[in-house]
Formats: C-alpha cells, sequence, structure tokens
C-alpha cells in the first residue's frame, strides 16, 4: 500500500525530474509569468548568451510599472523606459507579452488565473512573492528572485526543497461583511508575520470550500505575509466551473479528460501535516492593521494592543509601528481618522472585490479622495458593464486604469509621507505605498466604508445604519 | 562569482524585527541596472532624517565597512525583489545572522554568496550581548565547520548542504541543471503522454 500523501506531496511528485543527494529538486515549471521587474533576470541570461528555453510557457505582463493614466501624476523617466525592456525581451526571446494596450492586460496575479494559464495540478513561478495567489486552484505556485528567474527562463526549470507540510482549516460559516482578506489577517495576527515560514499551506474546511474563486485567491495571496511562500486549496466544481472556457484552458473533451485527473489532488484523508490550526469562521471580525507588519492587525472592534500586554520583543516593535503609524497603544481603531482610501492589488482588485465596495458606496459619498484600480483590463469592462464605475466616481472616487497601482509605489500612484490610507492591499510596511505613508490593510468593504465615513470604522455598523 | 569559506569582519547590529525587503530597498530604485552599484540604497529611507540627511545614530550610519549584519526575527520578509540582496551584497555584507529569515530572501541571498545564518532565539541573544559588550569584535563565520564566533560566544549553526555548497562553490545553478538535460528531456516526455492538459490549451 501507498503512503497516504498531501496535495503538496502530490503536485511536488509530478514536478519533480530528479531529487539530488543533498535533499534539492529539480522541478519542471509548466508556467512562467514575467514582468517588468524581471529585468535582471533577463540581463543575467543575456550576459550567458542564453535564450528562452520554453517561450510558449512563458507569458510577460507589464503590471507593476504601468500608469493608471491618471492626471497630473508625475512618471518617473525610468517608467518608460522599464517596460519598453520588457518588449523588447518579449520581442528578442519570442515570447507572449500582454502589452498596455491589451485587451487582457492586467496585474500578472490576476491575469494568470483569467486567461486560464493558472490550472488546477500545474507548477506556477514568477519573479513575485504573491505568486502563492495562483495555489487557490491547486497549483504549486511560488514567488521567486531574479536569479531563480534567469534560471526558469533557461531551463524551465527550478531547483527546491521541499517545504513542510501545514494544514489550516477554517469551519463555519463566515459572518456578513467577513471576507477571505479577514481570514488572512486574523491568522496571520495569530501566527506572526514569520508563522508559517518553511511551510507550504493548505486551506480546507468548510468555510474554504465554501468561498468562490475570488476569495480563495485573496486568501492564497496573503500565505505569504504570514511566511509560507506556497498556498493552496484543493480544486473543487467551484475551480473547474471557474476554468471552463478560458483562453488557454484546455476545452471541450480535453477539459473532461483533465477534470477527471484534478479530481484526484486533494489530500488522502490520512495525510501527515508537520503543522495543522483550526479556526472557526464565526470567531473571526472584520480585521485591520495597525502596525507595519500584517501580524500586527486586529478586529476592528478591538483596541490596538497595550505595549505591557506584549512581551518584550513584540512591545518593542509595536512602540516602534505606532510612532510610524502616528497611533497610541491602547486605544481603539474605530474613529481613526483616514486621508485617503486604495481599492485594487492582486489580493483585493478583483470583480467581487470591486462590487463588494460598491454594495457600501452605492448611495452614498466618500468624505475623502480615494482610488479605484481594477485588477485587469477585462475587469474593468465587467464593472463598467455593471455600472460600478459610476456608483465609485458618483460616491467621489477616482476610477483608474488596471495595473498594481497604489500597492507597490512604484508607478506613480503613491500615499504621500504622513498621510493615511486605508487600503485594500497586502502590505503595510514602512514607505510601501510611498515614503512615510501609513497603510491600513482591509477588506474593500472595509475601505468603502472608511471613505463614507472618512475614518477606520465597521463596516456592518454602516451596513445596519448604526453610523452613516 | 566566487565562493567563500572563511570570514572575518566587522559586526553591524540592527535592532529591530521584521525588516522587510521593502525596508532593505524602496521600490524606486529598483529600475536601476545592477551594474550601478545598489550598495547607496541599502536600508535607504530608514537610514535618513526627515530631511533626507543620513542619521548618525543609525547602526550602518559609520566609517566602518562591516561584513556582518546581526538583525532580528523576519529578517528580509515580504518582497520577492532580489535587489535587497544585491544591496547589502554590493554595501559590503557577506552574512545576516538573525533567528529567521523570509524564506525567498534566503534563496536570493544564497544565490549571491550572502550567507543567511539562522540562530536559535538563545543563541541569537547571547550573541547580542557580546556584540553590545564589545561593538568592535569582528566576527568568524568558518563554512567548511558551520563555525560562530565572537568574542566569547561560540556556537555551530545548522546550514542545508544545498546553500552551504553554493555559497563555499559559487555555484551557479544553470551550468549545474545543464548537466541533467536528458532528466529534462525524459520529463517533457513523459508529462506530454500523462498530462497533456498541462500544456496551454493542451496542446503542445
Amino acid at each position: 500500500m501507498t503512503q497516504p500523501r498531501t496535495l503538496l506531496d502530490k503536485l511536488w511528485d509530478a514536478h519533480e525530474i530528479l531529487r539530488r543527494d543533498d535533499g534539492a529538486s529539480l522541478l519542471w515549471v509548466d508556467r512562467h509569468l514575467v514582468h517588468e521587474g524581471s529585468h535582471h533576470a533577463f540581463a543575467k541570461i543575456g550576459q550567458k548568451q542564453i535564450r528562452v528555453k520554453e517561450p510558449n510557457l512563458t507569458f510577460g505582463v507589464l503590471d507593476h510599472y504601468v500608469p493608471t493614466n491618471r492626471v497630473g501624476i508625475q512618471i518617473a523617466p525610468s517608467i518608460p523606459r522599464m517596460m519598453q525592456t520588457l518588449r523588447d525581451n518579449a520581442a528578442m526571446h519570442g515570447f507572449k507579452l500582454f502589452d498596455l494596450t491589451h485587451q487582457n492586460q492586467g496585474i500578472v496575479h490576476v491575469i494568470g488565473p483569467e486567461l486560464g494559464l493558472t490550472l488546477p495540478g500545474l507548477l506556477v513561478n514568477c519573479g513575485d512573492s504573491h505568486t502563492s495567489t495562483h495555489g487557490a486552484f491547486g497549483a504549486l505556485a511560488f514567488g521567486i528572485g531574479a536569479t531563480e528567474v534567469a534560471h526558469v527562463l533557461a531551463t524551465q526549470t527550478i531547483w527546491q526543497r521541499k517545504p513542510r507540510a501545514m494544514r489550516i482549516k477554517v469551519e463555519g460559516t463566515l459572518g456578513p461583511s467577513v471576507t477571505a482578506k479577514d481570514i488572512a489577517l486574523n491568522w496571520i495576527s495569530l501566527l506572526g508575520a514569520d508563522g508559517a515560514r518553511g511551510h507550504a499551506i493548505e486551506y480546507a474546511g468548510s468555510t474554504i470550500e465554501a468561498l468562490s474563486m475570488e476569495g480563495r485567491m485573496t486568501l492564497c495571496n496573503l500565505s505569504i505575509e504570514g511566511g509560507a511562500r506556497f498556498g493552496m486549496i484543493a480544486p473543487d466544481q467551484t475551480t473547474f466551473d471557474y476554468v471552463k472556457n478560458r483562453r488557454y484552458a484546455p476545452q471541450g473533451q480535453k477539459l473532461e479528460e483533465a477534470i477527471e485527473d484534478w479530481s484526484d489532488l486533494k489530500s488522502d484523508s490520512d495525510a501527515y501535516f508537520d503543522r495543522e490550526i483550526t479556526l472557526r469562521a464565526e470567531d473571526i471580525a472584520p480585521t485591520v492593521s495597525w502596525g507595519t507588519s500584517p501580524e500586527q492587525a486586529v478586529p476592528v472592534t478591538a483596541t490596538i494592543p497595550a505595549l505591557e500586554n506584549l512581551e518584550a520583543p513584540k512591545a518593542e516593535a509595536a512602540k516602534a509601528a505606532l510612532e510610524y503609524m502616528g497611533l497610541e497603544a491602547g486605544r481603539p481603531l474605530i474613529g481613526t481618522p483616514v486621508d485617503q482610501i486604495f481599492i485594487g492589488s492582486c489580493t483585493n482588485g478583483r470583480i467581487e472585490d470591486l462590487r463588494a465596495a460598491a454594495e457600501v458606496l452605492q448611495g452614498r459619498r466618500a468624505v475623502i479622495p480615494g482610488l479605484i484600480s481594477p485588477g485587469s483590463v477585462k475587469i474593468k469592462a465587467m464593472a463598467e458593464s455593471e455600472g460600478l464605475d459610476k456608483v465609485f466616481k458618483d460616491a467621489g472616487l477616482e476610477w483608474a486604469g488596471a495595473g498594481c497601482s497604489m500597492c507597490v509605489g512604484m508607478n506613480g500612484d503613491l500615499v504621500a509621507a504622513g498621510k493615511r490610507c486605508a487600503s485594500s492591499t497586502n502590505r503595510n510596511f514602512r514607505g510601501r505605498q510611498g515614503k512615510g505613508a501609513r497603510t491600513h490593510l482591509m477588506s474593500p468593504a472595509m475601505v468603502a466604508a472608511a471613505a463614507v465615513t472618512g475614518t477606520i470604522c465597521d463596516v456592518r455598523d454602516l451596513l445596519s445604519g448604526k453610523t452613516n | 562569482m566566487g565562493g567563500w569559506r572563511h570570514l572575518k569582519g566587522i559586526t553591524a547590529y540592527l535592532p529591530r524585527a521584521n525588516v522587510d525587503t521593502d525596508q532593505l530597498i524602496p521600490a524606486r530604485f529598483m529600475s536601476a541596472p545592477r551594474s550601478e552599484g545598489y550598495g547607496d540604497y541599502l536600508l535607504y529611507d530608514q537610514r535618513r532624517d526627515a530631511y533626507g540627511q543620513l542619521d548618525p545614530s543609525f547602526p550602518l550610519n559609520t566609517d566602518k565597512t562591516p561584513s556582518v549584519l546581526i538583525a532580528h526575527r523576519n529578517f528580509g520578509s515580504g518582497s520577492s525583489r532580489e535587489a535587497a540582496v544585491y544591496a547589502l551584497v554590493d554595501a559590503g555584507f557577506q552574512a545576516v545572522i538573525a533567528p529567521s529569515f523570509g524564506d525567498i530572501f534566503s534563496s536570493n541571498a544564497v544565490n549571491n554568496g550572502l550567507l543567511p545564518l539562522r540562530l536559535d532565539e538563545q543563541d541569537h541573544a547571547k550573541l547580542v550581548v557580546c556584540h553590545k559588550a564589545k561593538s568592535d569584535l569582528p566576527t568568524a563565520i568558518d563554512l567548511d565547520t558551520c563555525q560562530l564566533r565572537l568574542g566569547s560566544f561560540e556556537c555551530v549553526f545548522t546550514l542545508d548542504e544545498t546553500s552551504r555548497l553554493k555559497l563555499i562553490n559559487g555555484w551557479d545553478d544553470i551550468d549545474m541543471t545543464q548537466q541533467h538535460l536528458s532528466s529534462i528531456e525524459g520529463y517533457i516526455e513523459r508529462a506530454c503522454n500523462i498530462t497533456p492538459w498541462a500544456w496551454p490549451n493542451g496542446v503542445k
């Protein structure tokens, strides 16, 4: 009898070409996604005069440096150069590029799934830490650095040591306005920003099964913020329905055969996990970060921790973070004035996120400025066909083009020093959204509520009429 | 890239947890070609005051050129940007010592000859005490024996064999992988039969 295997084991075994004596595995890469930031890697293979080995498995997109076409935004001279470099590399090596004007342009982790480039059972690499997003399909997906990107370009393989297996089970029904974003911020605040270091996380349980693909992508996307390079969810009917009729997905009979194979991609019932934790959906509230690490987050109804309640190193970190954030320990988060809002990014820039924000903003006005950037050109068009753009504009918010926008601080969309931004993004790091910017991470609906009240508030109160 | 076995270098101490790669190098500097050198970008905004002047109280702002950095937990977390490692290497660092590192940062570091040396919390605390007692003491690291020494503190650290050999030999993975081309070709042939759906549109 064979050993029971985890989903990680199955995906790993299927991609392992060989394993060296030192324990490193050589894995086959099914999809390699590249963006402007991959320029160091192209320079590396250029120096060695190596060509891209599998241009048909390599897909490029402009996203990180893309200006979202806002009026009056200053664009650094390096930005057009960065975009042109990727175009030149795509032309030279003969891989498909989704350029600025392409109908499929968007954030790499949004368009991969949207185009059916991301499928169950694949190994997906990209020079971006949020590549864990694609694990939502039951794929082995992880971010890599420039040297590794160069290696994948040159060989279509990657050396990797197998991480330990960890399972996060979430059981029960999420409360109103509680989302995948809140599940993620919740577990990261419990286990720490390095809580899952060295592990591949499989999310499971009834709450996860009930999530849409958008929600699953948000959850897997944020795995890296808890230290895990991989996040994954076993594919099911929700996954198969999503994949159907996507541009690069198998069609017809081929799809049927693929689904038959994909149906085996789940952990055996008695498979061993090195770590396992279980959360109850009912215990999770809309969650907001107060510090400069995603682990520094609490339910919106809670107070910022008092320093004396924290262990020494955490208290020290909290003190420094609060100083940067201009906040006080022990104070409630609700009521904290916010200067601006941002909705977008590979974490929460999908159609479901925009719908959730629009539901809150419908018939209401924002009292602070804000920017909404859809995750892709397709999502932009879909949102406009549903009239969501009108809701946002009527609320007084800016509706921009697709790209990484205000999440990465490298395309002209920035939060000014000292300004406080309620943001649907993934990182509240110092200077992430701009030098001196103060970021509060939360779900799109919570961001929308902050726009309406001009403060950090509980979206549930707003929707139930307790606040207006 | 050349490898290294032994290191004895000036030590700097950064008493802060969760130093992510966005802090190590802010995004706005990452479009520069590597040949221009990334050393000046290291912790760019952290090292400067509100007026953009170097803050003399910041640990790295000294005349010394340290090659070993003692940091705190979750060093190099966040973005996969290898530029964070370039900034450290170009500023002269060969080793960073911390209780934990971001996984992607660790790989990037080893790929550029920078040792991410993990110590458990207890040993790390002892090391910090020794460094604080006499900050001009050099740190000695031996990759053959995996030994670390700073003043009276001495310990053996664990390092996976892949990383150790890569650091010592300065190996380039691409050259190594080219030796396995026949295995790779064999894999592709098998995969075409077993998982034809793995190719775009299900067509190889």
